[in-house]
């Protein structure tokens, strides 16, 4: 990443000011729905952000990250539940069982490789997935209500939808800087070595179960962060939010944004859940003019788009969002020297 | 000999029904070179693999430097002067070759749990990664991806990265593997200079060399050693002749 004006610098200059001023655009219009929408994207970009730190630098295919969603959302939800509302109290033990729970996972995961790795991180999550199915006191499969919003003392009030939505933001912002210091440190260099050839990484005298299992655990608690604020967010929990398809979600947004680059994930959210949002809709508009009795149900079918979609993305935009905008910059620098010699 | 820094003893290693290392032994007297010959499937990668802790021995043992290392992993191997490289060229594609070097420092500069500080700017890790590859060659193209590397300047890269270490003994698997006459020739100069400042198990097909640069060698044929000794005792030696380099072989 440099610091030049280039086509990928300007958009994500211009996607972080979008965030931060989309309040504003909240106040003029009235448009309750956006500020909802936007909360959403940016918790479950900062969840992206979290994965990309073991999948698009560590190249750890983990396909159980939602359940760190769950966890973080559960251990808020519980707490409330047993009358500890203190933010001061849920968010620390959020973090601390979603830490527990990948020092678990990765210590058996990590010391296996490929579909293994892969079946063995779903596995847990599916555990984490009926655990809180088949607990009847929290609510089994119908979930569980937070009677109120994590409380900051008086300091902060999460009930206001814009606070809450710039409190998110600045842990999402805090976030991507973490991952940003972590992955040009000495730790980071090992991470992308395990990613690049682990076999030689050992020979040239690194341990590297080790390290993989402490980038494990700090994605996994970054994502249990994630989690307490989703759970505040919708004042709801429920097992859904660790089903296996929530993972493969993560795993979406982080592809079509972009492995291993810092923003990518925050894009991938963004394009994933505008689909989500808007593609149904765009579906019908297309239907209606010929065939306006089922437009309505053929909104349903907007993953026959998304499927396409991500396929084109995989097949010939290998570095996703992020990659395509570094191209397209690159391209613009050579034809404006092109256009100067 | 007692005070030989590599002593190989019995080593077998099985791969189903096949053997790829039988009952092997021999020893590396420190600042020598010493090579290991033997025809295509003799199983001369499986012992530098089973050395430098890639695999492991089913029986033997393996001391260096005083110490039983036959159990010990591999990173703990080239913490303790191990280092080898691959026939196969075995490298961090996706990085700079500056970083590919770095990380190999890295690897011998302390612990790696550090995560704030840019260990791009770390001053230490990227000048003891350029004098390494000043030292074989390859300083002018630091700042290049690896992958884009040629074939010549892999086999240095992988032999810089071996050296940033700062190991007491290489272990080489093949280094010229695939290289043209030129480069050879550079390949063999740039192994004389690093004899005797290290001490140098040599795995290498081309017979010239070997015989140019070893004090010793050893002849594997399917598994076994047939023979071991001086270069001219090696070259006269009937059944290497037969077994190996042929009835009319010039060397």
């Amino acid at each position: 990443m440099t610091g030049a004006l280039t086509l990928r610098n300007l958009t994500i200059a211009a996607l972080v000011l979008v965030l931060a001023l989309l309040p504003l655009y909240v106040a003029l219009t009235g448009d309750r729905f956006m500020l909802t929408l936007f909360t959403r994207i940016v918790i479950l970009a900062m969840a992206a952000v979290s994965l990309n730190l073991i999948l698009g630098y560590a190249g750890l295919m983990s396909f159980g990250h939602a359940a760190y969603l769950g966890i973080g959302g559960y251990t808020v939800a519980i707490l409330c539940f047993e009358g500890v509302p203190s933010a001061f109290v849920q968010w620390p033990a959020a973090l601390a069982t979603s830490a527990l729970f990948a020092l678990i996972v990765g210590a058996l995961s990590l010391r296996t490789r490929g579909v293994y790795f892969i079946m063995i991180t779903l596995a847990f999550a599916q555990m984490a997935y009926y655990l809180a199915s088949g607990t009847a006191r929290y609510g089994g499969d119908d979930g569980l209500s937070l009677e109120s919003r994590s409380g900051f003392a008086g300091l902060i009030n999460l009930s206001n939808k814009t606070t809450f939505y710039y409190v998110c933001l600045v842990l999402l912002f805090a976030s991507i800087v973490l991952v940003w210091r972590l992955t040009n440190s000495r730790f980071g260099m090992v991470l992308q070595g395990v990613r690049s050839n682990e076999a030689r990484m050992r020979a040239i005298g690194f341990p590297t179960f080790r390290y993989k299992l402490a980038g494990f655990v700090i994605a996994g608690t970054m994502c249990g962060l994630a989690g307490a604020l989703i759970a505040n967010h919708t004042d709801f929990v429920s097992p859904a939010m660790m089903f296996w398809t929530r993972s493969g979600d993560l795993i979406v947004m982080v592809v079509l944004g972009g492995m291993g680059t810092l923003f990518g994930p925050v894009f991938g959210a963004l394009a994933l859940l505008f689909l989500e949002q808007f593609l149904p809709a765009a579906i019908s508009a297309v239907v209606h003019p010929f065939d306006p009795a089922s437009a309505a149900r053929a909104g349903e079918f907007w993953q026959i788009v998304l499927g396409p979609l991500l396929l084109v993305v995989v097949l010939f935009a290998r570095g996703g969002i992020d990659g395509l905008l570094g191209a397209l910059s690159d391209r613009i620098q050579r034809a404006r020297k092109g256009g100067h010699g | 000999m007692a005070d030989a820094l590599l002593h190989v003893a019995g080593l077998c290693k099985r791969f189903g029904g096949i053997v790829a290392t039988d009952d092997v032994t021999f020893e590396v007297p420190d600042g020598e070179l010493h090579a290991i010959i033997g025809p295509n499937g003799a199983g001369k990668t499986t012992l530098i693999a089973q050395l430098s802790g890639q695999l492991t021995a089913d029986t033997g043992r393996i001391r260096f430097a005083g110490g039983d290392i036959t159990r010990v992993p591999a990173w703990r191997r080239s913490h303790l002067g191990l280092a080898r490289s691959f026939q196969i060229t075995s490298l961090f594609l996706d990085l700079s070759v500056l970083d590919n070097v770095a990380l190999a420092v890295q690897a011998h500069a302390g612990h790696s749990f550090r995560f704030w500080r840019n260990a791009r700017l770390e001053t230490g890790l990227r000048q003891a990664a350029r004098d390494a590859l000043e030292a074989v060659g390859l300083g002018h193209r630091a700042e290049a991806r690896a992958s884009l590397l040629s074939h010549g300047e892999h086999r240095l890269l992988e032999l810089a990265m071996a050296l940033a270490g700062k190991p007491r003994m290489l272990l080489l698997d093949e280094p010229m593997a695939g290289l043209g006459p030129d480069e050879s020739a550079r390949m063999v100069e740039m192994l004389a200079s690093l004899k005797r400042r290290y001490t140098i198990l040599l795995v290498e097909h081309d017979m010239e060399a070997v015989f140019a640069l070893a004090d010793r060698i050893t002849v594997l044929v399917y598994g076994r050693v047939i023979a071991n000794g001086a270069p001219d005792a090696i070259r006269a030696d009937a059944q290497v002749r037969d077994a190996y380099l042929g009835e009319d072989a010039d060397v």
